[in-house]
């Protein structure tokens, strides 16, 4: 063991690769995770998000490759990997006929809890993600947000090193999903490292101090939100042209250049610093004639331009 | 963290859960009451036994009908893990297999024992006398005890190969099916001679047989060894076969 980069690292996997008959879910993961730190798994569906968090939750084992999570192989060590994670899949594990209170007392009685521990951790957590009220009553008559919250709670029964969230707010209305960033934004004060995976762009960028995108397989870049935003441009120049043939004339001239293409509302995206002097020097350079440009619009880069940019086809 | 605090705690999880589940407690409960009552009062007076009253005759073999209900049961209740998300959390838990199949097969034989209770108390209701003592009661339950737990670690296995829990209460029609070819219910002699060979060899006959035997005093002859080798027997296949699929699910 290296004690230097132990403390470092949450988790590092080195080239995990896994196959599912012909198809390739992970073609080589590299990832590595700061201690203490949140860190999203960022990927369209199909990307292999869901694969990865199995392989390092050891539900899964990867066909190739390495992956040390808490300071222990995920295949050599697995019992003490599951001694210092908890797992929140995408479908709820929790006995819809049990209590939110009984539940959370089943997993800690599980987790090695006396039965007077148990309660205590169960009032504790109940307490703690705003469920008491709750917690009498049966998992069947919650809402996905406090469905999602119990599930979170219960993998905490015992404080756990790095938490995996996959898709903890998939299916959310918008209000329990702010709720739900509360609570991720509240594990990592008590110093728990957070592996989460999203779809959502928005969520990566609220959240996590690191973002890999992932896509077939692989990472596609990886970095902190503001890194990410930065390899695509600070400012874009949105161009809305006056016709189709003008659509693509453009289109055809810029090629690579272009940032972002909607040929439905014959809009064409370029990087600009957002300078007024660049703005200027743009629309001359891109519609000497002043006749094929519309409207323009300025967008500061989101996540999205990232996404897009590193994910399309 | 062992495996049997584990097993306690999950065995509790899925009694719990079987009476908050009205259709499970009137399968485990009511059904076998009323299968009984339908065989003394419809068929039993047509039924002819060396017995006396057809109820001292059936009872025994209710108790075995019972447990098959109680086990497909079992089917179910492992599929419905298996399915949903939790199995997932329990793994990640280092929650393994032992503790959770064996959590499901302990309730349903705590199920069954409660079933098995009620089944009797009516039976002495409507007139079952058995001439047992201390000793074959014993024995007796002893037996059903183990041909509950074999019956549920075989809908264990059921449960663990089936893709839904629908087709895992599906799996368990033979356990359901196979008390009626037996002497469970009516002697197996007045039954067309094909059959003989069948009802006489198959594993409910010696259960039944050794059931009969002991609680109503009547001579049982090889068959509690034989129910033993049998109960043995089925379970020596159910466990590993529990192991293989379990990893086979989870791999």
């Amino acid at each position: 063991m290296h004690p230097a980069a132990e403390a470092d690292w949450a988790i590092e996997t080195r080239g995990l690769s896994k196959a599912y008959g012909s198809v390739h879910v992970l073609a080589g993961l590299d990832l590595r995770v700061r201690r203490g730190s949140v860190f999203a798994l960022l990927g369209p569906n199909g990307a292999g998000k869901t694969t990865t968090v199995r392989i390092l939750a050891t539900l899964t084992r990867a066909d190739a490759g390495q992956a040390v999570v808490a300071g222990h192989d995920v295949t050599a060590a697995r019992s003490r990997v599951r001694r210092a994670i908890s797992l929140t899949g995408q479908y709820a594990a929790l006995d819809e006929e049990q209590t939110g209170e009984e539940n959370l007392r089943m997993m800690a009685r599980l987790r090695g809890h006396s039965r007077s521990a148990a309660r205590n951790r169960a009032t504790e957590l109940l307490e703690r993600f705003a469920l008491t009220e709750a917690g009498r009553r049966r998992v069947s008559t919650y809402s996905g947000g406090m469905r999602r919250r119990l599930d979170i709670a219960a993998g905490l029964v015992t404080d756990p090193q790095v938490v995996f969230l996959d898709e903890p707010t998939t299916g959310l209305d918008p209000r329990s999903r702010r709720t739900m960033w509360e609570t991720i934004g509240s594990l990592t004060r008590a110093g728990v490292t957070v592996f989460l995976t999203t779809q959502y762009l928005e969520e990566a960028d609220r959240l996590a101090d690191h973002v890999a995108v992932l896509d077939g397989g692989r990472v596609r870049a990886e970095g902190t939100p503001e890194e990410l935003k930065k390899t695509v441009a600070a400012q874009r120049l949105d161009l809305t042209m006056t016709g189709r043939s003008a659509y693509a004339e453009l289109a055809g001239q810029l090629g690579e250049r272009a940032l972002h293409r909607a040929p439905e509302e014959l809009v064409l995206g370029v990087a600009t610093d957002g300078s007024a002097a660049h703005v200027r020097t743009l629309l001359d350079e891109l519609d000497p004639t002043r006749a094929q440009v519309a409207h323009f619009s300025l967008h500061s880069a989101t996540l999205d331009d990232v996404f897009l940019e590193l994910t399309h086809e | 963290m062992s495996d049997l605090a584990d097993c306690t705690v999950l065995a509790g999880r899925s009694v719990r859960l079987t009476r908050r589940n009205p259709d499970a407690v009137i399968t485990a409960l009511v059904l076998p009451v009323l299968l009984m009552l339908v065989f003394v009062y419809f068929f039993g007076g047509a039924i002819e036994t060396n017995t006396g009253k057809y109820v001292t005759y059936v009872a025994p073999g209710v108790l075995i009908l019972c447990a098959g209900y109680g086990a497909s049961m079992t089917a179910t209740t492992v599929s419905d893990d298996m399915t949903g998300g939790i199995i997932d959390r329990f793994r990640s838990m280092d929650t393994g297999p032992t503790a959770v199949l064996s959590g499901h097969v302990a309730a349903s034989v705590a199920r069954n024992a409660a079933a098995t209770a009620a089944v009797l108390a009516v039976a002495f209701a409507i007139g079952f006398r058995p001439h047992a003592g201390p000793a074959e009661w014993l024995a007796a339950i002893g037996i059903l005890l183990l041909y509950i737990t074999t019956l549920s670690w075989l809908g264990a296995a059921a449960g663990l190969l089936a893709k839904t829990p629908e087709a895992a209460g599906g799996f368990t029609f033979a356990m359901l099916f196979l008390p009626y070819p037996s002497s469970a219910f009516v002697p197996i002699d007045t039954m067309p001679d094909w059959l003989h060979g069948f009802a006489d060899h198959q594993p409910v006959t010696p259960v039944i047989e050794s059931l009969r035997g002991l609680l109503l005093d009547q001579p049982t002859g090889n068959s509690p060894w034989l129910a033993l080798g049998w109960c043995l027997g089925l379970l020596a296949v159910a466990l590993p076969l529990c192991a293989v699929l379990f990893r086979r699910r989870t791999g």
